[in-house]
């Protein structure tokens, strides 16, 4: 591991056995963990390459229990990382070695479904697929779709602002919520919104969704959702070259069509998930993609007819449309296991997520071709098309000396040249401790600094949380100390009414 | 009162340093259209965004243009016109309901009070076409957020921040937005003669459908001195909107099934073709009916199926409604009340509470706004972090003072 963590405080470590008597006052002795084999199901999330064992960890059941154990945190100046299902992929929830992992898993209940009103009130701990499943018999679904959302929580999904395959039509996280309850450092809990839509005043649902459980933690939930589309059609559409893939996304678009779902995969990947389970995609291609039509079935049929239009100008060798839904789900089915299944030829690999304008994909996938010649690595490319989310997968074997440390180095070229074309670091997997060193590669010391201060009007201890996200802790009194040149400096030399 | 008008991020920077040495504070002036929303202000100098302004890009294949925030809006329309793009989220014309004069707003204006129109139920707000911006903040820094991409979750989502924080945060330099393509046409379902309730369960029950109605509406009949929207062949009448977008084929046939769909004994069902629907639509969003004349506005945002209740409600309590209508299937209300001292904000903002939402007063003589809350009051909890989150921006809160509330 070459990551750097905040320095654990031995105070902390030495009153290990005070905090756990004090957590044991709060919840059941049985949802204190502190045993060490208890622990390591808890070392690490989805990106298993970081691990690390956790001072503690406590499952509270109730809001009421959330607020006490914060409160005590703050007491004994103790950190606090909190956990949804364990499914980040950026390391959001990496334990500490001096703080409480704080799960969230006992939260699972679905509260209210209130078909009127288009929304549902779930606790955090419900899965993003449990939702579409409570609203479903009656033709609603909840629209952002991760890949992980049979096992992806619904706190986890605002902490990292989640996206999926609709998003490009029905927005992430952040679009598709009504309302927030958290609770902050110092026990405080706070509503955000409810059943209506927008603040009046300040957007702090806005600013916590993505916010990766640095500012607060998320007790309910309530999400928008909406009537699923009369008819759904997905089209494969192959081609030769990976340039003219990227053109047709672009002309799509262009073409005044916002696709249910646009994705591209490269040759390499579509092969893994056809080896992985056959869904019916072309081996010979270079580029495969996926388009989902959807919307009232003359709509469909219209835009069915524009897209395999622009997709024959773009020279698409496989022109074919899903039938009926078992198929499209077949096409899809594919897509969605293309990470497991480009693991399987693995052994290992790392999954990037940086976006970029749609009309670089071309120069950059070229780019990262050459990288994975230099690296020595394959790197097997699945995108969320649409809206320019590279999710390249380099391959490489942990127990190869040297593979980790060329395969973080890969990583990394990629991403700052996504941010060199004019795009940025992550597009929904959120930074965590993976991207973490990176962000001065997009944001300037002024850019961070100020995130860091809105940080600090949240939890002014870092108590929160740290180590992820930002590259370098500030302490926030020197953040906001403030050097005023009182009655000298003039202004300037300006137009004036 | 000075007004600089800067035409760089950093001689803007130089006018808030300059500011915060001299212990003033500085109102922040776009086209000037929204000044009467939020609490009248008394600042020493003003900064005016003018000079910061022209498109920086605009790239129609990749939905997105950046263009400083003092840009006319009107620009920026004109130019997305011609490639049959938009802003999906039809920001407010705030002048029609402030008797400024009409589209002179400005980018930056319709990021700072989120502006939105009745297609938010479908495509969002401001805040969710808002893809990053530059600005200068309280300490006279310059800083930016987000991108120019459509999915960006690197760092704080600090855009969302931005977008209706009302100039409070920082003087926004450059805006960048995600564009989308316009409808080819459109056309409106009408219901002729529903009462509140019956309109609001007739609209959260289609909006639970699949015929995409970007936008619903109920417009009681208009009376004496308010102006209506609706077609004068119907404006006699309350009108239940139900608007349809897309290509043209596929309109026709979502109207057709909707039409069905609505049918019922004794329903008079019309429909309004493309043109006059624009109007239509253009009128509800900006405020029609309450402009040219002197009542006071409430603007309430609760659940759509709240809509009808709260207003019964108030008409029970003896809030004295001079007219009132419905955007976003009941969860909008736009409320006029006959002019008071304190703009009867108590049972106002008991009865949103009891139903839950938020009440803002978008409308009131400069002196009621300075003694009534004009956004809905927040918890002890919500309100500190609300002042901790402002000081983060502005430390010295010389960037709009005493705009969303006197302490602050």
């Amino acid at each position: 591991m070459h990551l750097s963590m905040p320095k654990p405080e031995t105070e902390i470590l030495r009153n290990r056995e005070e905090l756990i008597r004090r957590l044991r006052e709060i919840v059941p002795v049985e949802n204190v963990i502190d045993e060490q084999t208890d622990l390591r199901a808890y070392e690490c999330d989805a990106l298993t390459m970081y691990h690390q064992l956790p001072l503690v960890v406590v499952l509270p059941e109730t809001v009421d229990q959330v607020s006490k154990i914060m409160a005590l945190a703050s007491e004994l100046n103790v950190k606090i990382v909190p956990r949804g299902a364990g499914t980040s992929l950026s390391g959001g929830s990496l334990p500490l070695e001096d703080g409480i992992l704080l799960g969230m898993s006992k939260f699972d209940r679905i509260l209210e479904t209130d078909f009127a009103n288009r929304c549902v009130r779930v606790q955090p701990g419900v899965t993003n697929l449990e939702i579409t499943r409570a609203v479903e018999h009656k033709g609603f679904y909840y629209a952002p779709d991760p890949s992980s959302q049979i096992a992806c929580s619904i706190g986890g999904n605002v902490g990292e602002n989640a996206g999926g395959v609709h998003c490009l039509k029905y927005g992430l996280t952040t679009n598709n919520l009504l309302g927030l309850e958290i609770v902050l450092m110092d026990g405080s809990v706070l509503q955000i919104g409810g059943k209506h839509l927008d603040s009046d005043l300040y957007d702090v649902m806005g600013l916590m969704t993505g916010s990766e459980g640095l500012l607060g933690v998320i007790t309910e939930v309530t999400v928008r959702i909406l009537p699923k589309p009369e008819t759904a059609r997905a089209l494969l559409l192959g081609f030769s070259s990976i340039e003219r893939g990227a053109d047709c996304v672009a002309a799509i678009i262009a073409g005044g069509i916002i696709p249910g779902g646009l994705e591209m995969m490269d040759h390499l990947a579509v092969n893994a998930a056809e080896d992985f389970q056959s869904c019916g995609y072309p081996r010979d291609v270079e580029a495969l993609i996926i388009c989902e039509l959807d919307g009232t079935a003359s709509e469909v049929d219209d835009l069915t007819m524009r897209v395999s239009q622009i997709a024959r100008e773009k020279g698409a060798d496989v022109i074919r449309a899903s039938e009926n839904d078992e198929q499209r789900l077949q096409f899809w089915a594919g897509r969605k296991n293309a990470f497991p299944a480009v693991g399987a030829i693995g052994p290992d690999y790392m999954c990037m997520d940086g976006t970029i304008p749609r009309n670089q994909l071309g120069p950059v996938l070229a780019s990262i071709r050459k990288m994975s010649e230099k690296y020595g690595l394959r790197c097997a490319n699945v995108f969320h098309a649409g809206d320019g989310n590279l999710h390249p997968l380099i391959l490489y074997d942990a127990n190869r000396p040297g593979d980790v440390e060329k395969a973080e180095a890969f990583g990394a070229d990629i991403l700052r040249l996504c941010v060199d074309v004019g795009g940025v670091l992550t597009g929904e997997h959120g930074v965590g401790v993976e991207k973490r060193d990176l962000m001065p590669a997009m944001f300037s010391e002024t850019d961070l600094k100020q995130q860091q201060r809105v940080k600090c009007a949240f939890d002014p201890k870092h108590r929160l949380n740290p180590g992820k996200v930002f590259p370098t802790l500030h302490r926030c009194a020197e953040l906001g100390k403030m050097h005023v040149h009182r009655g000298k400096l003039p202004f300037p030399d300006l137009p004036r009414f | 009162m000075n007004i600089f008008s800067p035409s760089t991020e950093e001689e803007t920077g130089e006018v808030v340093r300059a500011a915060l040495a001299g212990e003033q504070t500085l109102d922040i002036i776009g086209g000037g259209t929204r000044s009467g929303l939020g609490r009248p202000s008394s600042a020493d100098i003003a900064v005016s965004t003018r000079g910061l302004s022209g498109v920086r890009f605009y790239e129609p294949a990749e939905l997105v243009l950046a263009a400083g925030a003092g840009t006319p809006l009107v620009t920026i329309n004109e130019m997305l016109d011609e490639q049959q793009q938009e802003l999906a989220f039809e920001p407010v014309d705030h002048a029609v309901l402030y008797g400024g004069s009409p589209q002179s707003g400005t980018l930056g204006g319709l990021i700072a009070v989120n502006a939105s129109g009745p297609r938010r139920i479908k495509a969002g707000a401001a805040r969710d076409h808002l893809l990053g911006f530059r600005a200068i903040n309280g300490r006279g820094e310059v800083f930016k957020s987000g991108g120019r991409v459509m999915k960006n979750v690197t760092g704080y989502d600090m855009c969302k921040l931005m977008a209706g924080s009302h100039g409070t945060f920082g003087i926004l330099s450059e805006i960048t937005l995600k564009v989308l393509p316009r409808a080819e046409t459109e056309q409106t379902v009408v219901l002729v003669g529903l009462d509140d309730g019956e309109a609001v369960e007739v609209m959260t029950t289609v909006s639970g459908t699949g015929y995409e109605v970007s936008g619903f509406a109920h417009i009681p009949a208009t009376g004496e001195g308010f102006s209506s929207p609706v077609p004068a062949s119907l404006s006699d009448h309350a009108v239940t909107a139900l608007r349809l977008e897309g290509p043209e084929r596929p309109v026709q046939v979502r109207r057709r099934e909707l039409v069905e769909f609505l049918a019922g004994p004794g329903r008079q069902i019309e429909t309004v073709d493309h043109g006059p629907s624009r109007e239509l639509w253009t009128g509800i969003r900006d405020v029609l009916p309450m402009s040219g004349q002197e009542d006071q506005v409430w603007r309430i945002s609760t659940a759509p199926t709240k809509g009808a209740l709260l207003v019964r409600d108030l008409v029970r309590e003896e809030v004295p409604v001079t007219y009132h209508y419905y955007d976003r299937a009941g969860g909008l209300i736009w409320l006029a009340v006959a002019p008071a001292a304190d703009a009867h904000a108590d049972v106002v903002r008991r009865l949103v509470d009891r139903h839950g939402g938020h009440a803002t007063l978008v409308r009131a003589a400069d002196d009621v706004r300075a003694r009534v809350p004009v956004f809905h009051p927040q918890s002890p909890a919500l309100a500190a972090l609300t002042k901790r989150l402002r000081e983060s921006f502005d430390p010295h809160l010389i960037l709009n003072r005493g705009r969303i509330r006197s302490d602050l």
